[in-house]
């Protein structure tokens, strides 16, 4: 019992930032529709800016975590948000109205360039952040315990803190209405005088910075990294977009923590060696039987 | 185009290229200029420095190019894309067709003067031709993006390593049997695949590739996990390329009253996969001209308008996967009895890109594209070590490159145009 329910807090933290990274997908799927297939890399690339920034700070002397977690965040935040500007002007605009296949090999490709540039310039060996936060509250459940850490909580916290801003931003600002305008017909949002290039480009960049607050969060919970977990974590958010319904933000929340949980009760329960295989085989299975997803619109077939 | 003179603003090309530099400054400042050295850094300003300035030069010169009249008329050009294929008028002969010949004459007499490590490297190149032909079949002619090719070259791959230490197969008996299991491997991908496209296709096929993968790594008990396994090399009708065969074999070298040589398995495995290169080139070039071959491609360029004229796509579409998949696990073979030794690390998501890469260089459904593409892609790292390491940006930046600029790759795919008969239909 006390697995179990350790598990499904692992799994509840472990699927916000799952949702977190989802949002990227979805946002840039439901405006351009395609997927970011760099967004994983920009989430790689933000762990390594996270962990240069809390070096840089302790080079500095800044030591007290409020200080160090909320200059690690703006940091990272900006260098990540310019990269997500970046790639799209790099392998997406130029590309515009080229044919899908074309758009999508050049963002495989835009991947393949932000991996090996960051294992080039930071090498290949697996890198690290100290422990900046520890200790945990305890549970006593039956004869065993379940623990939240305290990073834990601040990773819960901070992402749904992260995507309630950004749901205000999307519904209520008129940064928002654009991008809802360009989603819905951006032919017609272009010719009612919204700069849809911009939008497009402004996607990219909440994006990224979301991919950037999660490379933060977890980073410091985990510590460890290396060039190449972008990939698994980035197909993993994928999973959890298409599981939400790709397009939709409150469906890419949903779908993150519906796959944390369920990922950390298989890794819990049955095997940790085959918890990857368990989630691409339940991409594959979602997108057999439900495309749409659980919260998206069943996609309609123009000819 | 106008006369007018053109003029040109050097402000704005300065202000872009100090712009572009700034964005570089932030871009590349954190991750090259400052390297983690556990929870320290050192910092690495020069190297930095250079990345500024190189993009600052190159956004200036572009902005300055782009706006002179030549600068112009090569944008012009090149935002025109004429993708498609190049059609031959009827009765056209290639002037290739004396080279043919001759390359293959070359390529047989090939492993009798080159050194064993140039045959080595060949042989990898040749392995890749047929990865990058397969592929081509799935992705240049159907036009289905399967990232997740590099599961059929793993099939294909521990097919033979897990006959051989399981049933007693030997290379010869699992080449045929690997491509089947392949083909069927790709039947199932493809099923799913039926009621998806573009970018859902990829990412499945992505996660395909990846449980292969994992599913090899941790399944430890059949395939000894990281490990890794051995496979068996070929034999000619039972001689062995050993220094001493097994029990009731004879080696090669005895049975001929050769001295000893290594060499001698690498030029077998090369003839024997010189020979396969061959067949799936022909088989290839038929395909195309047959209408399952035509089917793909007009699959490819617009498939609710196939489907709407009545072909059945379940069909095409299956039969590309299979075809492709199964040419995949003919490579997958090679590759095992050439290393001796399989283990999961050789069947990355790296492969399946470098394998996109060659099909995207060499040109989508060119056939002579993929095999120069192949052999350049893979070839040339071997030969130039030093830049081995940027040779995966290089592929990405290819990627991305070729995509601007020439989306159907460097050689565009040609196929001659019909002409009608002379002479009454009765």
């Amino acid at each position: 019992m006390d697995i179990i329910l350790q598990q499904l807090v692992n799994g509840l933290s472990l699927g916000s930032v799952y949702g977190l990274i989802a949002i990227g997908y979805t946002m840039v799927y439901g405006i351009i529709g395609m997927i970011n297939f760099a967004h994983g890399d920009v989430y790689m690339v933000s762990a390594y800016v996270t962990a240069i920034a809390i070096a840089m700070l302790s080079f500095f002397g800044i030591e007290s975590f409020p200080v160090v977690i909320l200059g690690t965040l703006i940091f990272t935040i900006f260098v990540t948000g310019v990269y997500g500007w970046v790639i799209e002007r790099v392998a997406y605009r130029p590309l515009r109205g080229s044919s899908r296949l074309s758009i999508l090999i050049s963002a495989i490709g835009m991947s393949l360039i932000l991996q090996n540039y960051v294992q080039i310039s930071q090498g290949a060996k697996q890198q690290g952040v100290p422990t900046l936060l520890s200790g945990a509250i305890r549970f006593d459940v039956g004869d065993g315990f379940v623990q939240l850490t305290y990073m834990k909580l601040f990773i819960l916290c901070a992402s749904f803190i992260g995507m309630g801003v950004l749901t205000y931003i999307i519904q209520k600002t008129k940064l928002g209405r654009m991008c809802r305008a360009t989603q819905q017909d951006p032919k017609m949002a272009s010719i009612l005088g919204i700069d849809t290039d911009k939008i497009i480009s402004t996607v990219f960049v909440i994006g990224a910075t979301m991919a950037a607050l999660a490379g933060v969060l977890v980073t410091l919970d985990y510590g460890g990294f290396d060039f190449y977990v972008g990939f698994i974590i980035g197909i993993k958010a994928f999973t959890a977009a298409v599981l939400g319904g790709i397009g939709s933000l409150p469906g890419a929340m949903l779908g993150g923590i519906i796959l944390g949980l369920s990922e950390a009760l298989f890794a819990g329960l049955i095997s940790s060696d085959y918890k990857d295989v368990f989630s691409f085989s339940l991409l594959v299975i979602i997108l057999i039987f439900r495309p749409s997803g659980l919260l998206g619109k069943p996609e309609v077939e123009k000819v | 185009m106008s006369q007018a003179a053109v003029s040109i603003d050097y402000k704005k090309s300065v202000i872009d290229a100090v712009i572009a530099g700034l964005l570089a400054l932030i871009v590349f400042g954190p991750i090259v200029g400052i390297v983690l050295d556990g929870y320290d850094f050192h910092a690495e300003p020069k190297r930095l420095l250079w990345i500024v300035v190189v993009v600052m030069a190159g956004r200036l010169l572009a902005s300055v190019l782009f706006q002179t009249k030549r600068g112009k008329v090569l944008l012009y050009k090149h935002s025109s894309k004429d993708d498609g294929v190049h059609v031959l008028p009827p009765g056209h002969k290639s002037k290739l067709r004396w080279v043919i010949p001759l390359v293959i004459v070359i390529a047989f007499l090939m492993p009798f003067v080159a050194t064993k490590y140039i045959l080595t490297v060949i042989i990898l190149g040749l392995i890749y031709v047929l990865l990058g032909l397969g592929l081509n079949i799935v992705v240049g002619l159907a036009g289905l993006l399967d990232l997740g090719f590099v599961g059929f070259y793993a099939i294909g791959a521990y097919g033979l390593a897990l006959g051989y230490e399981n049933l007693g197969l030997g290379f010869w008996s699992m080449l045929p049997l690997a491509a089947i299991i392949a083909a069927f491997a790709g039947a199932i991908l493809g099923f799913p695949v039926l009621r998806m496209h573009g970018d859902y296709l990829a990412i499945v096929t992505l996660g395909f590739g990846e449980i292969i993968r994992l599913v090899l790594t941790n399944w430890t008990s059949l395939t000894h996990g990281p490990n890794g396994m051995n496979a068996p090399l070929p034999t000619l009708f039972g001689l062995e390329f050993k220094r001493r065969a097994s029990e009731g074999h004879v080696p090669f070298h005895e049975f001929f009253g050769l001295s000893y040589s290594s060499a001698y398995k690498y030029i077998f495995i090369y003839l024997v996969l010189l020979l396969v290169v061959l067949g799936v080139l022909y088989v290839k070039k038929r395909l195309t001209k047959m209408p399952i071959g035509r089917a793909w491609e007009a699959l490819r360029e617009d498939e609710i308008a196939c489907r709407s004229l009545g072909l059945n796509h379940v069909l095409v579409k299956l039969s590309a996967f299979m075809i492709g998949a199964s040419t995949g696990g003919l490579a997958g073979v090679f590759f095992a009895t050439y290393q001796g030794f399989v283990n999961p690390s050789s069947f990355t998501f790296f492969e399946s890109a470098l394998i996109l890469a060659i099909v995207v260089l060499g040109g989508m459904g060119s056939t002579l594209g993929v095999v120069i593409a192949a052999f350049v892609l893979t070839v040339l790292p071997e030969v130039l070590r030093e830049v081995a390491e940027f040779r995966v940006l290089a592929f990405g930046m290819l990627m991305v490159l070729m995509m601007i600029w020439k989306p159907r790759g460097l050689i565009r795919m040609t196929r001659t145009g019909v002409a009608l008969r002379e002479g009454k239909v009765e």
